[in-house]
């Protein structure tokens, strides 16, 4: 043994950057009980998420030719310890979620300090930066069974900030109760589908279940496994009939929640959805194959129609916001569905640009409700020509939303619609554009408020704080530049695709 | 209050000391025999909670503070977390005992193992008393006289 050990080679900085940009938020959270003082809160909150910014940013360039970075957790080499494993595919979610967490931080001093009793803000920004390790975590990790405790941390820690709304309107609580109960039995179906992995394979690293999986063949304990972690994070992705949960959140959440949670919380778990379908269990397997053409392609196109559709008759443009939200999870879930590498590029590509999309929308809607208290249409009359810049930051994303040309939201369906053709579903094809009809009325009916009615007399309205115009326009620009300059983002996205396509070969050490 | 349950009152304050007794040693004799940082932090709480019940949530609170419950939630995870956090300093991986004594890794494992389930035990009985003032510091509904 100290034979051994003193070959040991001293690990630098650049090694640990998987582990980093976990453990730094994870640190951050204690740090800012323990010091317990307000107004060093949100300082470190939000250089601990900038910090996990870079450090996921420098991840993405290293693993963009299509290679993976492998880290041992206490130097215990997987299969037996835990792994963490970054890829594109993992890397580029990384990026997200970090990237809107940083810039929601700024944005959430203003809102949360309006919204948010003061002795609740100390507190507050410590259980974001759990829900974001939570989420960092359930991506960066390689081990299944990681996963499912980053899954928790990040759940309970949004049950609590969803709550938090409370001051505002008291339905945050039952909205955090439903969130609770539905969140957990998603957990608890997950950990159920990974109990029954372990009996059947012994192991819980992704890639060696991957590897045992291929060589073994499947058998009923494996097939029902693959059905619970399906349904069991298909609750937490919202997918369409297990949706009910995501409306009231959205809704009733304190408006910096609203926008870090429609921007990241689902998009994690799609990853970890996307990461179980193709890496951990073959796509080639018959079952999920028919998963796919049976369970997913129904209910993605039921989404888009439906969920849509509920969401034009909304009053409140939060509530209708987040009814749209799941009619978009609907066109990943089609990416997926695909099963091929134009439709997973798709998949991973709208999940960037959407996140973008929908956290300036809230964040428009956030600075809105600053004055006019709250989110129904028609307290917001005519807002939009009273805080000019924050109305046009929301035009410019309303129109990603639609999937206008020379928009981010624009490049994901134009891809998900070649992804139809080459599977030759042209009728897939046009319900992608019809159902984008129904977010041209649902997104026009918000613009009609803003801007074609006349303003309330009595209103005190003025432009939103510089704190909340500054992160709300990077996303507004962030829009547009997706929609010219896809190299980062289709690029990635891509070789993200490639990678899981490759399958079990794709976890190859 | 103090006239009631006198056999409970004294009963108790003779278990309180024995219960944190058992709670130390399920804590340190952890990796030799069944226990460890969770089970130990659950009975030092109760050591508390026991405490609270029978004397009262004020009295309780004189002896262990809120403020400091709170610190010690927060500070078991940094306990945790830093653990990791100097191995990374010492070049070694997150959380790799090995650090603490690279000629005897058997040592550095002991040392690793035993701060982070003195981390988890904080956090636990941290956890497991604010749980119980959270619930008994409530306003109960009515008044036990209005009965």
């Amino acid at each position: 043994m100290a034979a051994e050990e003193t070959h040991h080679v001293a690990k630098t900085f650049m090694d640990h950057l998987p582990v980093l940009q976990v453990v730094i938020p994870l640190f951050a959270a204690p740090i800012i009980v323990f010091i317990g003082k307000r107004s060093l809160a949100w300082p470190i909150a939000f250089a601990a998420s900038a910090a996990a910014f870079v450090i996921s940013c420098i991840l993405l360039i290293q693993v963009l030719d299509g290679g993976f970075i492998s880290y041992h957790v206490g130097g215990w080499a997987p299969p037996l310890g835990i792994e963490y494993r970054i890829d594109a595919a993992n890397a580029l979610v990384l990026a997200l979620i970090s990237g809107i967490g940083t810039v929601v931080l700024p944005y959430a001093y203003e809102s949360v300090k309006a919204e948010i009793p003061k002795k609740n803000h100390t507190l507050f920004y410590a259980c974001f930066m759990l829900c974001f390790t939570g989420l960092l975590g359930m991506v960066a990790t390689g081990d299944a069974f990681n996963v499912f405790v980053f899954l928790e941390i990040s759940s309970l820690s949004t049950y609590v900030l969803v709550a938090q709304g409370a001051n505002h309107n008291k339905r945050a609580l039952t909205a955090a109760y439903d969130y609770l109960i539905m969140g957990t039995i998603g957990a608890t179906f997950f950990i159920i589908g990974l109990a029954m992995l372990y009996m059947a394979t012994g192991t819980l690293n992704m890639a060696d279940l991957a590897d045992r999986i291929a060589d073994e063949g499947t058998n009923r304990t494996i097939r029902a496994a693959f059905a619970f972690i399906v349904v069991g994070m298909g609750l937490k992705v919202a997918i369409y009939p297990l949706h009910h949960w995501l409306p009231n959140a959205y809704t009733f959440a304190p408006s910096a929640v609203s926008v870090f949670l429609a921007a990241t919380a689902t998009k994690a778990a799609i990853y970890v959805l996307l990461r179980f379908m193709f890496s951990v269990f073959n796509p080639s397997f018959v079952f999920e194959e028919w998963t796919l053409y049976i369970v997913f392609i129904p209910f993605s196109l039921l989404a888009m129609f439906a969920a849509s559709f509920v969401a034009v008759f909304q009053t409140n443009i939060k509530r209708m916001l987040a009814y749209s939200s799941i009619a978009q999870i609907g066109y990943m879930l089609l990416g997926i569905a695909m099963l091929n590498a134009t439709g997973l590029s798709a998949t991973l590509v709208h999940l960037v640009n959407h996140g973008v999309t929908k956290a300036a929308l809230f964040m428009g809607v956030g600075a809105m409700m600053l004055y006019s208290g709250s989110a129904f249409f028609n307290n917001l009359n005519g807002l939009g020509r009273k805080m000019p810049l924050t109305g046009a930051a929301m035009v410019a994303s309303g129109l990603s939303l639609i999937g206008v040309p020379g928009t981010a939201g624009f490049i994901s369906k134009w891809v998900l619609v070649q992804a139809a053709f080459e599977n030759g579903w042209w009728i897939i094809a046009i319900a992608i554009m019809l159902s984008s009809l129904l977010a041209v009325i649902y997104v026009w009916r918000m613009f009609e408020v803003l801007y074609l009615t006349a303003p309330d007399p009595q209103s005190t309205a003025k432009e939103a704080p510089l704190a909340m115009l500054v992160p709300m326009w990077v996303l507004a620009i962030a829009c547009i530049w997706f929609g010219f300059d896809t190299e980062l983002t289709l690029g990635s996205a891509r070789v993200a695709a490639d990678g899981l396509l490759a399958g079990s070969a794709g976890m190859a050490h | 209050m103090h006239h009631h349950h006198l056999i409970l009152r004294v009963v108790t304050k003779m278990l309180v000391g024995a219960i944190m007794l058992f709670a130390f040693y399920v804590q340190f004799h952890g990796d030799f025999s069944p226990g460890g940082g969770f089970q130990a932090g659950v009975i030092m709480a109760v050591a508390f909670i026991i405490y609270g019940i029978v004397f009262g949530l004020d009295k309780a609170e004189q002896v262990f503070p809120p403020w400091l419950v709170h610190k010690l939630v927060a500070l078991g995870v940094l306990l945790y977390a830093g653990v990791g956090v100097v191995s990374m300093l010492l070049g070694y991986n997150y959380l790799d005992y090995d650090a603490f004594s690279p000629h005897h890794p058997s040592h550095g494992q002991h040392w690793g193992i035993l701060l982070v389930e003195l981390g988890v035990g904080i956090t636990v009985t941290g956890v497991m008393v604010a749980i119980y003032y959270a619930f008994a510091g409530r306003p109960p509904p009515m008044k036990d006289e209005d009965w």
